[in-house]
């Protein structure tokens, strides 16, 4: 290194400015360096019911980054630097490729949005074997019971908990009596199953399930067509919707036959974030979320944001930045993980679902926070919710 | 006979020597409740701006600072009139804030800019915004006025700030959600509350490293209702209290050993405390049940609860 003292004082600049653009560990010496990759697929755009609320095609990906942010402060302080690194594949992409080529082996830690079967196809892959896969958008019950795998988390509330977290607020309310209401796609039959699991569960009565086949271009005729359909024999308190994709659950409200509640998919909605949502120091990350992407925090923001956030608290408790200990962190007892729901979240060892509140809301005002008060559980209240250990499908677990 | 009116001359001269004013904000009635303690009453309720939280008291009774969150802005109340006397610039949405013991020095918690304002009172200046992590919250200065430590919600970090040049030259991580922080009367130890965490960390003031964690274990309370907030020690440093939130609960805390010697059943959310001028009661507010407890504490026994109005969030006493 004698040489660079004799440089010519251009050549020492020069060499510096190459050494800040080729090498960007520069920027993190001395740091701990903790990459992520968040790998999503462009979805195609389905069709909507109304142009009331714009199509938000970066749900997830504004939440890792807010993450990342906030787990770089902490990181300021620690001398640990989070990256981010984001594989966007298109429609008719195959994530897998993707996986192969880009991410694996040299990640780690993968943040996942991606559907359902896409989901277990990437888990599946050999080198995905050497990750930890952090599922942020399915909902599906499948992925957590006979379906599940030992390396995929699960960060939004599958559909057993939000039918739980409706059914244990029925319960309060006393609406024990129930009509479903089910859509014609596969996700709605899901969606209904919970909710009769859910019946069953908290023994309410569901006295008549129709299936809604009326055409989805319902303006003209709703008026006529939900009353008739809505006309039963067997009178009920509450009328539950499944129609996850929004195709027709929006006419019901005020046009069923007799003045009945709307719960479900839509009217009062089970989800894991809401606009709505202030309590428990909500109103700052929504106020930095907001500020910093110019739109309100989705689901699949949120549950990016927690994936980010899992990694990075597990990262700094550890000081780690490898699979093992940080892997082994997030699934032990000791983890504790800020959700801004007023009691901490921790991941199910038996199914890797995070456990954690689910807001019951509608459009304008959070009406209330399940678990609802009086739901017991021996170890906490949240595992009211869901899939319990005991009840669990997953096969990995129980081998354990 | 002789004997009862000399008892009750000195049982009104003790009365006029505890004579003692306890004042609650009321996030949600936009007021300020002037509570007796002593008599057990609520005295009255004055309005002070919208969405008051944060209150504290100057070395010499005669001010209450207030944060009006929803006013962005930091009131000042005449404790004797109970009219306002002045407002101080806060940035927005103020919550908590701390004065040094001089009286002479504000630190505020900006938890939407992550940073820390200081604020010289008498010049209405502000000194310095220090950064901090994300979501500043408790806020705390040494009784030797050497330190200001503030706890980041979401970095889970108390950052200690030099209060000669206002910089932060250390950090500790804590459990998640830290959220208040308070010092031994001898400066020589902070105690760090994590909500989330469910644990109180005590901190050596020189080190800056945690020497004793400590949880909480109540009985028919699962793990995640214990979510420890305000903090306070005694000027003796015998005992430390821990309001625990939604477990309802005051922990008693030995200060030498770090024994947890009692739980005290309290009204429901509990959340930050005081002591009296004498460190014969401890008040706390409860928020959702809408009222304070008054705890007797040479007895270690809640003896009465009071109704003040909707939300009860800070407390400050003048004797």
């Amino acid at each position: 290194m004698r040489s660079i003292k004799m440089l010519p004082r251009l050549a020492w600049i020069i060499f510096i400015i190459f050494q800040l653009v080729a090498s960007t560990s520069l920027f993190a010496k001395g740091k701990q360096v903790i990459k992520i990759a968040y790998l999503t697929q462009t979805q195609k755009v389905r069709p909507v019911l109304s142009n009331l609320d714009p199509v938000i095609e970066n749900k997830g990906v504004l939440g890792a980054e807010l993450a990342i942010e906030d787990s770089n402060t902490t990181g300021e302080y620690t001398k640990q630097k989070f990256s981010l690194e984001k594989f966007i594949v298109p429609v008719d992409g195959n994530a897998v490729d993707t996986f192969n080529k880009q991410i694996a082996k040299k990640y780690a830690f993968v943040v996942t949005n991606l559907a359902h079967d896409v989901t277990n196809k990437v888990a599946d892959i050999d080198a995905a074997k050497e990750a930890l896969l952090f599922d942020a958008a399915t909902i599906d019950d499948a992925l957590r019971n006979k379906e599940c795998r030992a390396n995929v988390l699960h960060l939004l509330p599958s559909r057993a908990m939000r039918a739980d977290a409706l059914a244990q607020y029925m319960m309060k309310k006393r609406w024990t009596k129930w009509f479903l209401v089910i859509g014609n796609t596969k996700e709605d039959k899901l969606y209904a199953e919970a909710i009769k699991r859910s019946a069953k569960k908290f023994n309410m009565n569901i006295v008549q399930e129709k299936l809604w086949e009326h055409t989805f271009d319902a303006r003209k005729s709703a008026q006529a067509d939900v009353a008739v359909f809505t006309q039963l024999e067997d009178d009920y308190d509450v009328l539950v919707v499944a129609d996850e994709q929004g195709q027709f659950g929006e006419y019901l409200d005020y046009r069923t036959w007799m003045p009945r509640p709307v719960i479900g998919t839509q009217g009062l909605v089970a989800t894991s974030w809401h606009r709505t949502h202030e309590q428990w120091g909500a109103t700052q990350i929504q106020n930095r979320f907001k500020e910093k992407t110019g739109r309100w925090m989705e689901e699949q923001d949120y549950g990016a944001y927690l994936a980010v956030r899992a990694i990075g608290e597990a990262a700094t408790r550890t000081k780690s930045n490898e699979l093992n200990p940080i892997k082994d962190y997030l699934l032990s007892d000791q983890f504790t993980l800020q959700g801004y729901k007023g009691t901490s979240l921790s991941f199910r060892p038996w199914d890797h679902q995070l456990r954690q509140p689910v807001l019951l809301v509608a459009p304008r005002s959070l009406v209330a926070v399940a678990p609802i008060e009086g739901f017991l559980h021996p170890k906490t209240e949240l595992d009211t919710l869901g899939y319990d250990q005991p009840e669990t499908g997953c096969q990995w677990s129980k081998e354990q | 006979m002789n004997k009862q009116i000399l008892s009750a001359i000195l049982w009104m001269l003790s009365a006029a020597a505890q004579a003692e004013t306890v004042f609650v904000t009321l996030e949600k009635d936009n007021a300020l409740a002037v509570v007796d303690p002593i008599a057990g009453e609520l005295i009255k309720t004055v309005e002070v701006g919208r969405r008051p939280r944060g209150i504290v008291i100057s070395p010499d009774y005669k001010v209450l600072y207030i944060a009006t969150s929803d006013d962005n802005i930091i009131k000042m109340i005449d404790t004797e009139t109970m009219k306002e006397i002045g407002t101080l610039p806060s940035g927005d949405d103020p919550e908590t804030f701390v004065l040094n013991p001089k009286g002479d020095t504000l630190y505020i918690s900006n938890e939407d800019d992550s940073r820390v304002t200081v604020m010289d009172i008498a010049k209405l200046k502000v000194i310095k915004q220090v950064q901090v992590g994300v979501e500043p919250e408790g806020i705390t200065v040494s009784p030797d006025s050497r330190w200001i430590v503030s706890a980041s919600e979401t970095t889970n970090m108390l950052h200690w700030i030099d209060a000669k040049t206002n910089i932060i030259v250390e950090n500790t991580l804590v459990d998640a959600r830290p959220r208040a922080v308070t010092f031994t009367p001898d400066s020589t130890m902070l105690w760090a509350t994590s909500e989330m965490g469910s644990s109180l960390s005590i901190v050596d003031a020189g080190t800056k490293q945690i020497v004793k964690r400590i949880t909480f274990e109540v009985q028919g309370v699962t793990k995640d209702k214990i979510q420890p907030v305000g903090v306070i020690i005694d000027k003796e440093n015998k005992r430390g209290y821990v309001a625990l939130g939604p477990a309802n609960r005051v922990a008693v805390i030995n200060a030498k050993t770090y024994e947890v010697e009692k739980y005290l059943l309290v009204g429901q959310r509990v959340w930050n405390l005081a002591f009296s001028p004498d460190q014969k009661r401890l008040y706390t507010t409860n928020g959702v049940s809408n009222d304070i407890s008054i705890i007797d504490l040479d007895n270690l026994t809640v003896t009465k609860s009071l109704g003040v109005g909707n939300y009860p969030w800070g407390v400050a006493v003048k004797p």
